[in-house]
């Protein structure tokens, strides 16, 4: 597959479970492309060199930088943005966590942080405070500071253990999880 | 912050890699994990004309064990590393390592190859690979394939024995011997930044392989003996790595962490945890 420079390449991706089409010059940012050619402004751009996190999204289930990957190596590929967490308007286990303990204020650096911890929570179901505050490392956030997110990922890895040992309950932490 | 315009190419095999590399030269970059490439694309900082992703080359996904080496292929990322539970087993250094680059979110994409392509002078794994004696192997179209022991590989800042069209296309960890010891251990601003020092240690019960990341312009490796000797020796060597002051830390703080962090890795007991 060649995509010349000058060229807008077209691209196919499911974002968010839905299939989605687009186009990029090669050079354009994963990121870049979401929020302007798809729509997802769910998507923050910061740093833009993989430092601060707020553009978090999960390629294909893992966590990534949408400013270190070009548009073109999503294409086909499956990504979910902060988008996908809510449904009907009803905001998921995790986002509710989080507006408890206050993990937020202005909000700019959520949206990765939110996508980091979906995966982070798949990968290790039970953490402890220690390895949420180094998956955490990967984020910055500039005004509340991390305690609060500790609590609320914490808090939802214990409240999701719970469910999982209560199996009439099991489709409602399903709903809660895209 | 937006890179300058290039060509992309998706490549299905090594070969096709390797006929765009002899085609551009130094003109074509190989993006993989393209944690520290686009980096430094969006700074502009390198400007290629042609953009060549092997993550769909499918002979550059290899990671095996082979006469007396794990054998890590240029698509294979951090995290595959760190998931594959022999590795603690199989190069010790390596497992204790890994925790330390960047972070999960970086590890999931990063590979090993592209951090030794890239040979930025504090990170870790071109540490453990000069440390542990590994090697590089480059290829090219028309050349030979060439395996270069990673202490001649590094040259510099940024800068590597690879030839313009010759790709990283593999990396050789030696595997651990029953032997000896290995430990790593780091400093830096903030867990996942880069080292202001990382160290590195092969230790046997009469001599220690002490390398060190993110002091001189490379990693830098040197056989230390224990016992008494061991603060002078390591008081040479930390004077030997022309350390630099820039904004976070001194030459002299460097000197000092080389000093005291070393002599503290190769004389403290036996880690009580695998870490």
């Amino acid at each position: 597959m060649r995509a010349p420079a000058d060229q807008r390449f077209p691209i196919r991706l499911q974002l968010n479970g839905r299939t989605r089409q687009g186009h990029a010059e090669p050079r354009m940012q994963l990121c870049d492309f979401l929020r302007y050619e798809l729509g997802a402004t769910g998507v923050h751009v910061g740093c833009e060199h993989g430092v601060c996190g707020a553009c978090t999204v999960l390629v294909d289930g893992v966590a990534s930088r949408s400013c270190l990957m070009l548009a073109v190596q999503a294409h086909e590929r499956r990504i979910d943005t902060v988008e996908s967490l809510a449904r009907d308007d009803v905001m998921n286990d995790l986002q509710q966590a989080f507006s408890r303990h206050h993990a937020l204020q202005c909000g700019f650096c959520t949206s990765g942080i939110l996508m980091s911890c979906v995966e982070f929570l798949e990968r290790v179901p039970e953490p402890d405070e220690a390895q949420v505050r180094d998956m955490l490392s990967g984020h910055l956030c500039r005004c509340t500071g991390y305690t609060g997110m500790v609590q609320a990922v914490l808090e939802v890895a214990r409240q999701r253990g719970a469910q999982q040992q209560a199996p009439q309950q099991q489709e409602a932490l399903e709903n809660t999880h895209v | 912050m937006k890179p300058a315009a290039f060509d992309y190419v998706r490549v299905a095999s090594k070969r096709e890699a390797l006929e765009i590399l002899a085609e551009h030269g130094e003109q074509a970059r190989i993006i993989a994990g393209g944690q520290s490439l686009m980096a430094v694309l969006n700074m502009r900082l390198a400007q290629p004309k042609v953009l060549v992703d092997i993550n769909h080359a499918g002979d550059l996904h290899d990671l095996n064990v082979e006469r007396g080496h794990l054998l890590v292929g240029a698509a294979v990322r951090q995290v595959e590393l760190m998931d594959r539970a022999s590795l603690a087993d199989e190069v010790p250094l390596l497992a204790r390592a890994l925790p330390w680059i960047g972070h999960f979110q970086t590890r999931n994409r990063g590979t090993v190859c592209g951090s030794v392509a890239h040979a930025d002078p504090s990170a870790e794994i071109p540490l453990c690979l000069v440390t542990l004696g590994g090697r590089v192997v480059l290829e090219s179209l028309k050349g030979k394939r060439r395996e270069v022991p990673a202490a001649e590989f590094f040259q510099g800042v940024l800068t590597t024995a690879r030839r313009p069209d010759e790709l990283v296309s593999e990396v050789h960890f030696p595997l651990a011997d029953p032997a000896v010891r290995y430990r790593f251990r780091e400093v830096a601003m903030r867990h996942g930044d880069f080292a202001l020092v990382a160290l590195a240690a092969c230790i046997r019960d009469d001599a220690v392989e002490l390398g060190i990341g993110g002091v001189s312009d490379r990693p830098v490796l040197r056989r230390l003996p224990r016992g008494a000797e061991l603060p002078e020796a390591l008081n040479a060597f930390a004077w030997s790595l022309g350390a630099q002051d820039d904004v976070h830390a001194s030459a002299a703080y460097r000197r000092h962490l080389v000093r005291e962090l070393g002599r503290q890795l190769i004389e403290e007991q036996d880690h009580a945890r695998a870490s």
